[in-house]
């Protein structure tokens, strides 16, 4: 899709208030600071060159622990297969031993798809939030009201808090729940379980009875094979443009 | 006098028509809706976390269980967005059977749409009818992948395995006997493509048969003209896609605007509304199910005549044969490490979307260079289908909150992931 006029055009409209990235991609990645977020949106709805008529889809991402490999494949240790358990992936703990907030400089970003009709292209927004504690973006919602729910959303399971959102209520989560569940620091297994009590004749909720554990454990291989479909050649190659 | 006010009901989550576990929470004036507050979630698996913990192979299952009707449409935006972070792409007869075999979900999806939302609004025929269609698209899916639903069929690179050459028979039992295991043999003697083939001939006339019901009915229209009118620019500020938004005027179609898969050598048309009232949708989602059948029978020439491999020959994506494995160290060994490990996806973030029956079902993956996503998003259609539900059915008639929510098609399979 015509990627380079769009980022040709973002830049030129907006200068330093964004950052494009992903320009051989098949959708072009805006990058804007969180207090520009609410100006450049307008623009890129109303202004006609951009005319980005539909908000397809809002989500958070959590970046604690981005890039962090389980099984460390770099040096050789003597260890063998205890390389790949201790690590501190969702997957291996329970909510009790919940680990160290660890600092992360820009943890939370929220990810916006645009989609324009009239030109028939898409675009992706994205910010970070600045404070991990209590990650605070502005609302969407009146410039595209399908935001709405997706914002609840990403509050509920990830705990940004979208300001000036008119109803800001939990949403896929059960009533009364604690945390966000899609925080990389909230183990996979949960923390309570609920069943029918027979003679208490209630729902009653436990904490879970399931073991954390991992199957495969997360590997970061750097290479360059999956540059072309022959892997003889890819093979061959030098280690350049991994990732 | 007596202060009159207005009454909350709870409507579901156990309720029939609210097409599994929707718990909506209705004001009401008298029988007129003021507020309408969906409470979703009850079906909510996390189903983007597990992705998340799962190596990028192992969660095309999760696929099938989101919008649990439309399965290899699911499926088709996951195994996108991994190709497109790869930078692979399938061989032609893989992207044709992926084509096909969207038409064929969609065909299945309209029909579960068409006969669950005419039962609610009163239409007990049509029920019957689509049902006995939708087995075949069931059927269709089970020769290919040896399952009815959730096909896991779609693989990175390609499909897992080629169309079959014989499509299985019913056996005799007493319930099918005689006359009636003749006729449901009858298209089955053959491969799954003079199957699909003969299915999709056949369909117009099934599709005439529903419309012969339901299109000129008196009932039918009392229940869905003028109900749930979206304008354009409402449609598009709400995120609606799909039929949703052509009922609505707006000529968008993903497989038209921004083709994948096979879909730019189709000749097919979009239909659109007029009024944007849940009639229209109808009307819309009828005449889509006809071009699918069309769409279908392009794709079953087409795969006859050109045979050929339907996976990718990538042992770091895609697994070897069994006879490759038993021959070929090297193959026996990319073999282990794909099933124990899975592949590793380039650093990067991307968005691929499919037109699903519902709407616009998108994946956005972001890979930090690892074997399992960094983060997996799906967007769902209905979601953002389900968030429009207050305006829709505001003003309107307690029975006719029905209508709407049959008219958006909604499966909570894939609101609440």
């Amino acid at each position: 899709m015509s990627g380079n006029k769009l980022s040709q055009q973002l830049e030129e409209r907006f200068g330093d208030q964004l950052k494009v990235s992903g320009r051989g991609a098949t959708v072009l990645c805006a990058e804007i600071a969180v207090e520009h977020w609410l100006e450049v949106a307008r623009v890129l709805r109303d202004e006609e060159e951009f005319s980005f008529e539909q908000l397809t889809d809002l989500c958070g991402v959590d970046y604690l622990g981005y890039g962090q490999d389980e099984w460390e494949t770099r040096d050789a240790t003597t260890e063998g297969f205890s390389r790949g358990v201790d690590a501190l992936g969702p997957g291996r703990f329970r909510w009790k031993e919940l680990p160290e907030a660890q600092h992360v400089e820009n943890r939370f970003a929220v990810v916006v798809h645009l989609i324009s009709i009239r030109h028939n292209r898409r675009l992706r927004l994205k910010t970070f939030a600045g404070d991990e504690g209590m990650p605070i973006v502005p609302s969407l919602v009146d410039i595209w009201n399908s935001a709405n729910w997706y914002e609840r959303e990403a509050f509920d399971l990830l705990g940004i808090v979208f300001e000036g959102h008119p109803d800001l209520r939990r949403i896929l989560t059960d009533y009364g729940f604690t945390g966000h569940p899609f925080r990389k620091d909230f183990p996979l297994i949960g923390n309570v379980t609920v069943r029918y009590d027979e003679a208490q004749r209630r729902v009653v909720y436990e904490p879970v009875e399931i073991e954390p554990r991992v199957l495969v454990p997360r590997v970061i291989r750097d290479d360059s094979r999956y540059k072309t479909d022959d892997i003889d050649l890819a093979a061959g190659q030098a280690e350049e443009g991994a990732g | 006098m007596a202060e009159i006010r207005n009454f909350t009901m709870n409507f579901g989550p156990q309720h029939p028509a609210a097409h599994g576990v929707l718990r909506l929470v209705l004001e009401l004036d008298g029988e007129t809706v003021v507020r309408a507050d969906p409470h979703i979630g009850l079906l909510h698996r996390a189903t983007e976390k597990l992705a998340e913990s799962k190596p990028y192979n192992q969660s095309i299952g999760y696929m099938d269980r989101f919008d649990y009707v439309s399965m290899m449409c699911n499926e088709h935006a996951y195994v996108r967005a991994i190709e497109q972070l790869l930078g692979i792409e399938p061989p032609v007869r893989a992207q044709y059977i992926r084509t096909m075999f969207d038409e064929i979900t969609r065909i299945g999806n309209h029909m579960l749409w068409i006969g669950s939302s005419g039962l609610d609004l009163g239409a007990m025929t049509l029920f019957l009818y689509a049902f006995r269609e939708r087995e075949m698209t069931m059927d269709l899916y089970e020769a290919v992948s040896g399952a009815r639903m959730h096909a896991t069929y779609y693989r990175p690179g390609g499909v897992y395995r080629d169309l079959p050459d014989q499509m299985p028979l019913y056996k005799e039992s007493p319930w099918t006997k005689g006359k009636d295991l003749e006729r449901k043999n009858e298209w089955r003697e053959g491969s799954l493509l003079d199957f699909a083939e003969a299915f999709a001939r056949d369909f117009f006339t099934k599709v005439d048969e529903y419309e012969t019901l339901l299109t000129d009915n008196r009932i039918w229209k009392q229940r869905t003209v003028n109900i749930g009118v979206v304008s354009p620019e409402r449609a598009l500020q709400l995120g609606f896609t799909g039929a949703m938004l052509r009922g609505s005027g707006i000529e968008w179609d993903l497989r038209k605007k921004q083709p994948y898969a096979m879909y730019d050598k189709m000749d097919f048309q979009i239909p659109i509304g007029v009024n944007g009232d849940c009639y229209d949708r109808y009307l819309v989602r009828i005449e889509e199910m006809r071009q699918s059948a069309k769409i279908i029978l392009q794709c079953v020439e087409w795969l006859r005549a050109n045979p050929g491999p339907v996976m990718l020959k990538n042992f770091k994506v895609t697994p070897p044969t069994r006879e490759e494995m038993k021959d070929d160290m090297e193959a026996l060994i990319h073999h282990f490490k794909l099933f124990t490990e899975g592949f590793c996806v380039p650093e990067g973030e991307t968005y691929a979307a499919v037109e699903a029956p519902k709407g616009e079902f998108g994946c956005y993956l972001v890979s930090d260079g690892a074997n399992k996503p960094f983060r997996a998003h799906f967007r769902a259609p209905g979601f953002a289908h389900l968030s429009a539900m207050d305006e829709m059915v505001r003003g309107h008639m307690l029975a006719d909150v029905v209508a709407v929510i049959g008219t958006q098609d909604i499966v909570f399979g894939e609101v609440d992931r």
